[in-house]
């Protein structure tokens, strides 16, 4: 099949970037995405022209790494990451528009890559565990009911890809936040720091320039892990309690 | 945000009451409006009862606006060069058009006090210091129903994501039973407000509510 590609070209942070159109022949629906921007690149490379420069890592769906707007959509038009996406999801002569994700927590570094260390930030701020290193101890010695677990377990699944903000109208990563306080909130040894975290990650996300989450609900829907609208009810949930608790 | 948006629901409720007395003749109607002025007499003085309510409005009001302009300040800084192509896939109308729908009701309010409060403004040129008579003058006329009710879809919109955003905001949703009804109560508070404001206007057009 034949496409016409339009993505977003920037040499670096620095420069301003623009549209760039190229045709695509040649391509097999079975290629994933990313192979078929390989393609491309190859092309690129012939011609001697600078090759499309995009993120990737594991292609299996799991890192995060490979986030990418297609045709307006956050990883394209299935729920699943950009590197799970395959060209059937297109039809011969469609015309595909790919854009980084656009946040100003997000600078692109160049064409399609953009600097996500704002999530790690927020992950820094308050994202974890205090725990002693060294043999781990009796599993059964803490128990955890089992809804718990499953919930902990299941927006655990949260890859830090951006697709929620890239999204979201209001360019906030709240979905990401709320998924992380849940997570650890949901487990007994996520209540120590329960209260520290949450403040913690919500005065980091804000500082990191994120816009305030009016729960439209773009996030939900643009996740490739499927993390639920509830976790922002939940992230609130424990703001609020800290600050009764005086935070 | 939330807080004072649950104030304006309680609010619009009980004044949307007090207008389906229209309904109930020209006599309960003015005696309803009449007794909101006299209500908690003689502990309160006249419209003592009024004030205490329209003082907390105005601060709920100033709360309310506050919010949401420092929220549309921190969107417009969060992402200042657009998508080429950006979908909305899916989010409701109603929740993306919060802040313009937002400004749009409060011209619609500042209208309708300088109508109904403060200015008291027959259009069709009749005595003001009835409020029933005011009332169906006002309705009689069609662009004024046209106002009126374009402003009750305005704030059934307003409505409809406002009820369900604002229990996520207090954390009241953590599961998909409590989203969904919070969802569910944002239609019906939506239908019940606007419904019920638009019935007067209606049913004065209709001939229905006369002098």
């Amino acid at each position: 099949m034949k496409v016409t590609l339009k993505i977003w070209r920037q040499p670096d942070a620095a420069s301003k970037g623009a549209m760039h159109t190229y045709e695509l022949d040649g391509v097999s629906e079975d290629m994933s995405f990313l192979e078929m921007l390989d393609v491309l690149n190859e092309q690129l490379n012939g011609k001697g022209e600078d090759p499309v420069a995009f993120d990737s890592d594991c292609r299996e769906g799991i890192c995060g790494m490979c986030g990418l707007m297609i045709n307006g959509e956050a990883h394209g038009p299935e729920v699943t990451t950009t590197c799970q996406l395959h060209m059937r999801s297109f039809k011969d002569g469609d015309e595909i528009v790919i854009e980084p994700w656009r946040a100003d927590a997000f600078p692109v570094v160049k064409d399609l890559v953009v600097d996500r260390g704002a999530l790690d930030r927020i992950i820094q701020a308050g994202g974890y565990i205090s725990v002693n290193t060294g043999s781990a101890p009796e599993a059964h010695s803490v128990p955890v009911p089992r809804d718990d677990a499953l919930r902990a377990f299941n927006v655990a699944t949260c890859i830090g890809c951006g697709a929620c903000v890239a999204a979201c109208p209001n360019g906030s990563a709240s979905l990401f936040m709320g998924a992380k306080i849940t997570h650890l909130g949901e487990l007994p040894q996520g209540q120590p720091e329960r209260d520290t975290r949450v403040v913690d990650m919500v005065a980091q996300h804000d500082h990191e320039g994120f816009g305030g989450c009016t729960n439209i609900g773009e996030c939900t829907a643009a996740c490739p892990k499927e993390i639920p609208l509830d976790v922002i009810s939940r992230l609130n949930w424990d703001l609020h309690q800290a600050m009764r608790h005086g935070h | 945000m939330a807080v004072s948006g649950i104030i304006f629901i309680g609010f619009v409720l009980l004044h949307m009451y007090g207008n389906l007395k229209a309904f109930s003749g020209h006599d309960a109607y003015n005696e309803y409006a009449e007794h909101l002025r006299i209500l908690g007499e003689p502990m309160l003085p006249r419209e003592g009862a009024l004030w205490i309510i329209r003082s907390v409005l105005i601060v709920s009001l100033v709360v309310h606006v506050a919010s949401a302009a420092a929220l549309w300040k921190r969107a417009r800084r969060a992402r200042r060069t657009q998508y080429v192509m950006k979908k909305n896939n899916a989010s409701s109308l109603s929740s993306r058009t919060m802040r313009w729908g937002g400004l749009t009701l409060l011209l619609f309010i500042i209208w309708h006090l300088v109508n109904f409060t403060i200015g008291k403004v027959n259009v069709s040129g009749g005595a003001t210091n009835d409020p029933y008579n005011l009332l169906v003058d006002t309705f009689d006329t069609w662009w004024m129903t046209l106002i009126y009710l374009a402003a009750m879809l305005t704030l059934a919109m307003h409505l409809h994501h406002g009820v369900w955003s604002s229990a996520q905001t207090l954390g009241l949703t953590n599961n998909t039973r409590a989203r969904r009804n919070a969802k569910t109560l944002g239609w019906i508070v939506a239908v019940v407000i606007a419904g019920g404001f638009s019935l007067v206007p209606i049913f004065v057009l209709a001939g229905v509510i006369t002098k």
